[in-house]
């Protein structure tokens, strides 16, 4: 994988504008805070950045790192290392839509490259790039644990599996036009029972 | 066989060890070499390098050593061809990414990697695919990046973290992207940020005044001693010619351990900035150059009918100390004065030192910091009491709100704050407490009084026992300490130096003490011995070139008590003189008495004169002195700080331009610590 990708570059930048915490999420993170021992609070920080992300329009800015070393008393650089070393933590904006295709092996035996094509088609932007509209960023990555059901895609937080380039087509046509998507098999198949 | 020993095999030599140690300490022991790039005895054990693995009899497979703990009965093999397989494997590893710009590379010669690669590597890469490339990192004025270079040992990661106290290093991304950087690329804002060089195995971090100077192997060294505060760390001098290219430390145990202030390392660009190198004469309110015999001449008619009074300035050795008493022996007694701060003494020597051992600091469990502060007067103490702190020492502040590296609670701005109630709480649960009082308070006490009161309050809570003495006396000058021992000064009851009667005195002879400039010696006549064109110099009527300590051989006692030698490097710049010498000649032609005609003379009666300071690295042993009161009983006065800018503490640094970037680049953006707080 490239250095493009949002989620495996050591370059962070800023938004802008000031983070802090929402409210629901100052009540998660008492509760997560007070899973650890008393003077380990640090270890908090993965499920903080994950608060974080998801609360900053899916990406970790300077800012989110200042105010979680701050929530947890720890040096900027050690949050800074947690999140540059995971690759599901973004250093920098991403679209709506964050689409990861899996391009593993047993995907790959199934034509993900194909999906690759038809997504980038689709939504007008290359591997790592996000498009025009800012609807859309697309990313490989390697296996997402749906192998059975390969080829498969995550957008966002949800997986789609069996596709072919028909269903790859719909499902970004639905998300273009905001109709709901059925998420998981686009085949029927419930799970990954015998096709 | 006592408990704590095992035994164990090192290449089928039997050995009996201490158990907590690991694998490779052992393999040390029994005097095995064993290569590492991450392993340093001074900083965590990281275990990332690969490089020190072993074979241990019924392993499977090969282990690092630096991390693997030891077991009775454990056979080490370190000699084995499985050995050598493995950590050549893991060199190859090493080498894959790493430039082959060794013939530009300042680490070129003195370099972990490349002296390792010799046993270890192979003549030829098996590598054909890209190599990675690293954009260099912004880590201040006084480190340089080539970031391609690095290892990801994390040596400087962890020095940050744990010595230096500053996490502000950090290893960022994994695998291939792995970076080592600042946050944010901003500059280290540590006092020993300079240490990281050192530590570096390869030469990812190397010193950028010294970028492209010197190899290794042409340099000259000469042990020498840090003057630029009072801790005395050992360091190498490296010159080439009559030209000094850098500074690093040599290690004691007892002092400095391997490290050394950024001030010390980086400002000998100053040493040869603004030098007085020829003797000058005021005519017509100006300095005009003039020569030895003419200044002298002046000068021996000025001492023939004014009375004199000698200053003695912060760089100035023992022996010239020495010389400087014994010359003005000649004109009664009390007129030579040191304590040009004001700086409030006893009779006793534990009143004016640093009592505790330096390497004692870190047992302490309570430290109270009384108008200093030590992160910029004296970076080694601190990076002491921050061991202390990192082994749960609380650390109590009085004076002003300083901010440090660790965390202190602040009791209050005046003395009398030591009967703080959490504070005495806190005494009395202390098994080993420990009081710093620097300067800042020590220069403003005027009473007897108080300095007394300070001894009881330390013998009522037993920071003052029988076994121990934990009250100690910081103060930043690296001549203080020494001159005093052999009395240059002209009271020892607390009476402070602008007390002086200025009436006595109609000449002054400043040897290297700014403090010339004072009103107080308006009407004086005045003559500074110095290197280096200051305030001092400026006011002056005569100023006679004098050899900095690197152009001479000199003793300095440190705060704790400690004579050590500074040797002479290469000779003085221009036509400066030993000051020893120059008094010798006034002597002569005074017809004073004045045995010594070499240095070396002059050392042994200074040594026959005082014994204890030829005893060289040793603390010199005193009796506890019983300077205590029966009421405590502080008087109020207010910190005032010797040193606010640790980058231009004194002339030399003040001339610096190595030291004038790190004002400019480090202490212009607020620290991090700061900003977080």
């Amino acid at each position: 994988m490239s250095g493009n990708h949002p989620g495996l570059s050591n370059n962070f930048s800023r938004s802008g504008e000031k983070f802090s915490w929402s409210k629901d999420n100052l009540r998660s993170i008492k509760n997560i805070i007070s899973k650890y021992p008393k003077g380990r609070e640090q270890s908090a920080v993965m499920p903080l950045l994950y608060l974080a992300q998801e609360q900053n329009n899916n990406w970790i800015s300077i800012e989110c790192i200042e105010t979680i070393a701050e929530t947890l008393n720890m040096p900027k650089i050690r949050v800074t290392e947690v999140a540059s070393f995971y690759s599901m933590y973004n250093t920098r904006p991403v679209g709506e839509n964050l689409v990861q295709i899996c391009r593993t092996s047993p995907c790959w035996l199934r034509g993900s490259n194909k999906i690759t094509k038809t997504i980038c088609k689709e939504t007008k932007c290359e591997i790592n790039d996000t498009s025009d509209d800012n609807k859309f960023t697309v990313v490989e990555v390697e296996c997402l644990g749906a192998c059975s059901n390969g080829p498969m895609i995550q957008i966002n937080n949800d997986f789609y599996e069996d596709l072919d380039e028909e269903s790859t087509k719909k499902i970004i046509d639905n998300i273009k036009e905001g109709k709901p998507n059925v998420i998981g098999s686009q085949k029927g198949r419930r799970s990954s029972e015998n096709a | 066989m006592s408990d704590d020993l095992i035994n164990i095999k090192v290449n089928q030599k039997e050995i009996q060890v201490d158990k907590n140690l690991t694998v490779m300490q052992a393999c040390e022991i029994a005097g095995e070499e064993i290569p590492r790039f991450c392993y340093h005895d001074k900083l965590s054990i990281a275990g990332n390098c690969r490089m020190c693995l072993v074979e241990i009899e019924k392993a499977p497979k090969l282990v690092s050593s630096c991390t693997m703990p030891l077991m009775e009965g454990m056979s080490i093999i370190t000699n084995s061809e499985k050995v050598n397989a493995g950590r050549k494997g893991v060199m190859e590893f090493l080498l894959i990414n790493h430039p082959l710009d060794c013939p530009i590379c300042d680490q070129g010669g003195e370099c972990d990697l490349q002296d390792q690669a010799m046993y270890y590597g192979f003549d030829k890469s098996r590598y054909k695919e890209n190599k990675r490339a690293v954009d260099n990192k912004n880590m201040g004025p006084l480190v340089n990046t080539i970031m391609t270079r690095c290892i990801h040992c994390t040596r400087c990661v962890r020095f940050a973290t744990e010595v230096a106290g500053v996490p502000e290093l950090g290893m960022l991304g994994r695998g291939e992207n792995a970076e080592i950087t600042t946050y944010l690329e901003q500059s280290i804002t540590s006092e020993l940020s300079g240490n990281v060089i050192d530590l570096c195995p390869v030469g990812a971090l190397t010193s950028k005044p010294y970028q492209f100077k010197a190899r290794p192997w042409e340099l000259k060294r000469t042990d020498s001693i840090d003057i630029f505060d009072s801790v005395g760390s050992n360091i190498r001098v490296d010159s080439r010619a009559e030209e000094i290219l850098r500074v690093t430390p040599r290690t004691n145990e007892y002092i400095n351990e391997e490290w050394i202030s950024d001030k010390v390392r980086f400002n000998y660009d100053g040493y040869y900035q603004q030098r007085i190198d020829t003797p000058y004469i005021k005519e017509n309110q100006k300095l005009s150059i003039s020569n030895w015999e003419e200044s002298l001449k002046v000068l021996k008619d000025k001492l023939k009918t004014l009375k004199p009074l000698a200053l003695i300035g912060e760089h100035v050795d023992l022996e010239t100390g020495y010389a400087i008493k014994k010359f003005m022996s000649n004109y009664g007694k009390d007129n030579v004065e040191c304590r040009t701060d004001n700086h409030a003494i006893l009779e006793s020597l534990d009143s004016y030192r640093f009592n505790t051992p330096l390497n004692d600091i870190e047992n302490s469990d309570l430290i109270i910091l009384l108008g200093t502060n030590p992160k910029i007067e004296t970076p080694i103490i601190n990076h002491k009491i921050f061991k202390a702190y990192n082994n749960d020492s609380k650390v109590f502040n009085i004076g002003e709100n300083i901010s440090l590296n660790y965390k202190t609670e602040y009791l209050g701005e005046s003395l009398s704050s030591l009967n703080n109630e959490n504070l005495i709480k806190a005494l009395k649960k202390s098994t080993n407490p420990l009081i710093i009082i620097g300067s800042a308070f020590l220069n403003k006490i005027k009473n007897i009084k108080t300095l007394k009161s300070i001894f009881s309050y330390a013998d009522k809570y037993k920071v003052i026992t029988k076994e121990k003495n934990n009250l100690n006396f910081l103060i930043p000058y690296a001549s203080r300490v020494g001159q005093l021992i052999i009395g240059n000064t002209t009271n020892k009851l607390c009476e402070p130096f602008s007390n002086l009667k200025k009436d006595n005195f109609e000449l002054v002879l400043s040897f290297g003490s700014e403090h010339i400039a004072n009103e107080q010696f308006n009407n004086c006549f005045k003559v500074y011995f110095g290197h280096h064109g200051d305030d001092g110099a400026m006011g002056s009527d005569i100023v006679l070139p004098t050899p900095l300590y690197t152009e001479k051989n000199g003793t300095f006692v440190n705060i704790e008590g400690r004579p050590q030698e500074a040797k002479k490097c290469h000779n003085p710049i221009g036509s400066a003189k030993e000051e020893w010498s120059i008094l010798k000649k006034l002597s002569d032609e005074l017809s004073f008495d004045f045995i010594p005609n070499t240095f070396e003379q002059l050392r042994s009666e200074l040594f026959d004169k005082h014994p204890i300071l030829s005893d060289y690295h040793e603390i010199i042993a005193v009796e506890n002195s019983t300077s205590i009161t029966p009421d405590i009983e502080f008087e109020d006065c207010k910190a005032e700080y010797p040193i606010s800018n640790f980058y231009m503490s004194d002339v030399i640094s003040k001339n610096s331009v190595t030291m004038a970037k790190c004002v400019e680049e480090i202490t212009s953006t607020p620290s991090l610590l700061e900003k977080s707080a």
